[in-house]
């Protein structure tokens, strides 16, 4: 977040890319299309690219990480080394790290873990194109492949993000809002309850633009929602 | 699911099969999978492609980035190659820095195109001495289902193809050119079932197999790296046989490949 800029990311309403303050990026969800993968997803969220896979539940490994009365959810997010403009080393860094362990977290939410004792639920997200937003893209992705795997889940978690930019707070930032812009505020929910399993910020919020940030995350997060079941629907050919 | 534990009763199956020239996936011991590339969907990347070879896949980006030449060859540019296991591809893929089934992967992939001179290396050269582009070739395995040599090859031949050098972004010219590609690398995989030896195996394969071979040819028909790899061994007509048939057997991604030069 570098605060206040000169550069006009928002005019008359209007956003650089011609969305309005309250609008999502368009997104394109396709379940199953990893053929190993117990579940799958490919997601497209603007120029956002990944793919998530899930394997599971199945014994755990270290063994030491085994819960004897649940199982554990591994979530890995990775970013290739292509997936920005100048070149990310490859591997987990603490980035990856940080995102990794707190969506493992969210995700022991929703899954129904006590059903599985000493299991290991593991999730994988692979960032291939990265243009600002990938870990709601990369939850909202292995939410998908989760329930395309057919893990017991409470819900899947849709993650979507608001922030504020020239002073307006808008929903989904692309990649100059979040660069220039004044704040970040990734969130994931479970639809059915409201319950919040994953928020960050980062940034200068006045603590009613908070609340509205709040409230316009939500509303992208249901919106997304919507999309998700319509993937999962269509990989079964149909109508659920 | 895990391919860990094919049972002895298929490992005799498919051995058997091999016998009579057949596979369990119905096709003959020298043929390939259908083969489809698709190139130029990473728009952060330099060059971009998506090889199928059948439920194999591979996506490979290609960026370019200026270092220093190595002392001894002040006028080439330098290639790096790395290959991703993601966990997503397979159960049995563990995550974590890369293991040597990796880093061998790499190694070969690498030999294949820079052996072949693929690429011009001196015409990356930006200031003798002091600039030269740095190539980095990252696979990244989305689905395994056996033979990433050949796939990872053919993507990173694949990506190669529509790479564009990115001068303005780096302040070396006003315009981005395309990379000069010289000539095609193409690599074929052996594997060795029972006293018989297969092309282009699949996990299933891979896991009964005692052996493996990797050959890679240019289109001219020569020989430009090699591997063995595994624990068993090949006799020295099998090997003769091998590249025999991969010359005769490449088209099939030779035509893949060529499909996809605009």
């Amino acid at each position: 977040m570098a605060g206040q800029t000169d550069i006009e990311l928002i005019k008359n309403g209007i956003r650089m890319d011609g969305r309005k303050p309250d609008e999502l990026r368009e997104v394109k969800i396709v379940a199953g299309v990893l053929d190993n993968a117990d579940g799958s997803c490919y997601l497209e969220w603007g120029n956002n690219k990944v793919y998530a896979g899930v394997f599971g539940p199945m014994e755990c490994h270290p063994r030491h990480k085994q819960k004897a009365d649940r199982a554990i959810v591994q979530a890995r997010y990775t970013m290739a080394p292509f997936s920005v403009n100048d070149r990310k080393r490859p591997g987990l860094d603490r980035r990856s790290s940080e995102i990794s362990y707190i969506v493992s977290q969210a995700f022991e939410k929703v899954v129904m873990v006590e059903e599985f004792p000493k299991a290991s639920i593991r999730v994988d997200m692979q960032v291939v194109e990265a243009h600002a937003g990938t870990r709601c893209a990369a939850m909202t992705a292995a939410s998908v492949a989760l329930a395309d795997a057919g893990i017991p889940m409470r819900d899947m978690i849709p993650a979507c993000a608001s922030g504020k930019v020239n002073d307006v707070v808008v929903l989904d930032l692309n990649k100059e809002e979040d660069n220039y812009g004044q704040a970040d505020l990734p969130l994931a929910i479970i639809p059915s309850t409201g319950e919040v399993v994953l928020l960050q910020l980062d940034g200068h919020l006045t603590p009613e633009e908070f609340e509205l940030a709040l409230e316009l995350a939500t509303s992208g997060c249901m919106d997304l929602y919507k999309k998700m079941r319509i993937a999962l629907e269509n990989s079964y050919g149909g109508k659920a | 699911m895990s391919n860990d534990s094919v049972s002895n009763l298929m490992k005799g199956h498919m051995e058997s099969l091999a016998k009579e020239g057949k596979r369990a996936d119905g096709r003959g011991i020298n043929e390939y999978r259908e083969v489809k590339i698709e190139t130029g969907m990473i728009n952060t990347a330099e060059g971009s492609a998506m090889v199928h070879l059948g439920k194999t896949k591979v996506l490979c980006g290609i960026k370019m980035l200026i270092g220093t030449p190595y002392g001894d060859s002040p006028r080439s540019g330098t290639m790096m190659t790395t290959t991703e296991l993601a966990p997503l591809a397979d159960q049995s893929f563990d995550p974590g820095p890369p293991r040597e089934k990796s880093i061998e992967l790499s190694r070969v992939v690498d030999r294949g195109i820079r052996e072949s001179r693929m690429i011009d290396f001196e015409s990356l050269c930006i200031e003798e001495g002091e600039k030269v582009w740095t190539v980095f070739i990252d696979l990244h395995i989305l689905d395994n289902n056996g033979n990433l040599f050949d796939c990872c090859t053919l993507a990173a031949a694949a990506a190669l193809s529509n790479t564009m050098i990115p001068n303005v972004q780096h302040g070396v010219s006003d315009k981005d050119v395309k990379l000069a590609v010289t000539c095609w690398p193409i690599s074929c995989t052996f594997g060795k079932l029972g006293d018989s030896v297969i092309l282009d195996p699949t996990s299933e394969e891979e896991s009964v197999m005692t052996a493996r071979f990797t050959v890679a040819h240019d289109e001219n028909g020569n020989l430009r790296a090699a591997q063995k790899g595994m624990n068993g061994a090949f006799g020295n007509d099998e090997i003769k046989e091998a590249v025999k048939t991969a010359r005769a057997s490449d088209n099939v991604l030779r035509e893949a490949l060529k499909g996809i030069q605009g």
